[in-house]
């Protein structure tokens, strides 16, 4: 559901309208108007009325100022109030996702229904397939008793008249680790024990139920503090607009951050440590490594998969040693990561030398908030370009292909991607791991189907972005 | 036969609301609407100042302008232009 619709509208919108007010210093003054603005009286509305609609938009904005909706005990409490004690909520172990409970539509139990398309036709194919005779003929329509029905689908696939159709909770589907599950009211709710922070719950919902908790005004409250802030661009970042590198790191700059450097710096790094460790474990005589610099899968690993971590890359990602870079150069800086992954801000959490994450749209938004055109910026060449290889760590299958260019270990590496993690691709790494031995020596694990380019936060299409960072 | 101009605005603001996705209108068009058009992207058209970003994106299709512009909503305009004509 990625990509142009209603929802990515309505976020993006409220995304500028934050940033501009946090550019202005005038969020205290004026956020609390924001939801009245959005929906005025007599306006449309996309929910039932415009209070309901006034109401979700002020929970998606707590969550852009950083707050989780799970927070709130009075619900008197005002949006602005809840901007001061941001600044200290950013490093805290909170989740970095929340749902939005007046927004979820409480979706009905995932079941197959018949629809009015039924003709009652004499064959009735869907009552004789039934393996738990969950199908009656009532007054001239199939009807499925749901206390029978074990949802197998076998009516929906012999109905002559495609008359039967499954109803899925989308969010519950994507999850590819069952943490999100209904709570007494029908609501749904996260169990953070079991999340991974891949996002594709929050792609997968057309309430927008779930949102992520920004670090957009931290970010912007830094930038105009005393203390030099460098944005560290990820690889996926060089496929996301439609202007030249350097011209989003000229737009980085003229948001006001004092210097700018591509992760793919640190992809190399990355890349030439993994070739070596690999080769180091193999001549140990393990049979296989994965992986170690999408941060969904490493959560997947400590949460669901204890058993694969033996095999998991010890080697530090791409962000990590970038702000090792940044650091070294500048120790008082302040590092904010930029890219198009939620999972990266629970990394950043876990890491002392990453101060803050931006995602794609949170960066878009506050190009459009700064009134800064990509393609009048006058391109700025980074002190250091990093090697085309490491920038293709965004696209599915780029990090083995970096590892192999970069490591000198084309001869010795033998594949296997996992292009999307889903509940297929755990199960295969977990029996992998039980026998100790794979169908390949190295293992590319990426959460998102096509990469990061394909990520929860992304602003261009993946397949553009795909196509932009293998031509550089 | 002088063919009907898209432009896509690949301005900041309308690549931010929606309009990277626009590019791929081409690929949405049939084969007899592909000889009738030219889609072209375009620097930012200025359609997005003065506080009226929440419109964008923005396409001009020959002199009519498409706020809130979707795939959708192009060639749902382009099937009454040319049933017009």
């Amino acid at each position: 559901m990625n990509g142009d619709n209603h929802i990515q509208r309505m976020k993006r919108r409220l995304l500028i309208e934050v940033a501009q007010m946090a550019f202005r210093g005038s969020l205290i003054e004026e956020i609390d108007r924001l939801p009245i603005k959005l929906f005025p009286k007599d306006g449309p509305t996309s929910r039932c009325c415009i209070h309901k609609s006034r109401r979700i938009i002020h929970y998606r904005l707590m969550a852009m100022l950083g707050h989780g909706v799970e927070e709130e005990t009075d619900e008197l409490k005002r949006l602005s109030e809840y901007v001061a004690p941001m600044q200290q909520s950013q490093r805290t172990d909170n989740p970095i996702l929340t749902v939005n409970d007046e927004a979820c539509s409480a979706c009905l139990k995932g079941r197959h229904c018949v629809t009015n398309v039924c003709r009652g036709c004499v064959a009735r194919p869907c009552t004789v397939k039934c393996p738990k005779q969950a199908i009656q003929i009532v007054n001239g329509q199939a009807r499925i008793d749901e206390e029978k029905c074990v949802n197998c689908g076998l009516c929906l696939k012999v109905c002559p008249y495609h008359a039967i159709v499954y109803v899925p909770i989308p969010c519950e589907e994507a999850c590819p680790v069952g943490a999100i599950t209904k709570d007494h009211t029908g609501r749904e709710q996260i169990d953070y024990d079991k999340c991974i922070y891949c996002g594709k719950c929050m792609e997968a919902c057309p309430f927008a139920a779930i949102m992520e908790r920004s670090q957009i005004v931290d970010v912007i409250e830094r930038i105009k503090g005393p203390k030099p802030v460098v944005a560290m661009l990820a690889p996926a970042m060089a496929g996301q607009f439609p202007v030249e590198f350097t011209k989003v790191a000229a737009a980085v700059k003229a948001l006001g951050f004092d210097d700018v450097i591509e992760v793919a710096l640190g992809a190399e790094m990355t890349a030439r440590h993994e070739a070596e460790e690999l080769l180091e474990k193999l001549k140990d005589g393990q049979a296989f490594m994965t992986s170690s610099c999408c941060p969904a899968y490493m959560q997947a690993i400590q949460k669901h998969l204890p058993e694969v971590a033996p095999f998991v890359s010890d080697t530090p990602t791409p962000m990590h040693y970038t702000a090792e870079i940044v650091k070294q150069r500048t120790p008082e800086a302040v590092t904010v990561f930029i890219g198009p992954c939620i999972a990266k801000r629970r990394e950043a959490m876990g890491d002392d030398l990453v101060d803050g994450v931006l995602t794609t749209d949170e960066f878009g938004a506050m190009l459009v908030a700064a009134g800064i055109e990509l393609d009048e910026c006058e391109p700025l060449e980074f002190d250091r370009s990093a090697e085309s290889k490491a920038r293709g760590f965004a696209v599915s299958g780029g990090v083995t292909e970096a590892v192999q260019a970069i490591g000198n270990v084309a001869d010795t590496i033998h594949p296997y991607l996992v292009d999307g993690l889903d509940k297929k691709a755990l199960k295969l790494l977990s029996v992998w791991a039980k026998k100790g031995c794979a169908q390949a020596n190295f293992i590319e694990v990426m959460s998102c189907q096509g990469g990061c380019v394909a990520g929860p936060c992304n602003i261009g299409n993946p397949k553009v972005a795909t196509r932009r960072i293998r031509s550089m | 036969m002088n063919k009907l101009e898209i432009t896509i605005c690949t301005g900041t603001t309308c690549y931010v609301m929606g309009g990277g996705n626009l590019m791929q209108l081409g690929e949405s068009l049939d084969a007899e609407m592909s000889q009738k058009v030219h889609i072209k992207g375009s620097p930012c058209l200025g359609l997005c100042k003065e506080g009226r970003y929440g419109k964008a994106p923005y396409v001009m299709v020959g002199d009519t302008v498409i706020s809130e512009a979707t795939t959708e909503a192009i060639l749902e305009f382009l099937k009454k232009y040319f049933h017009q004509y």
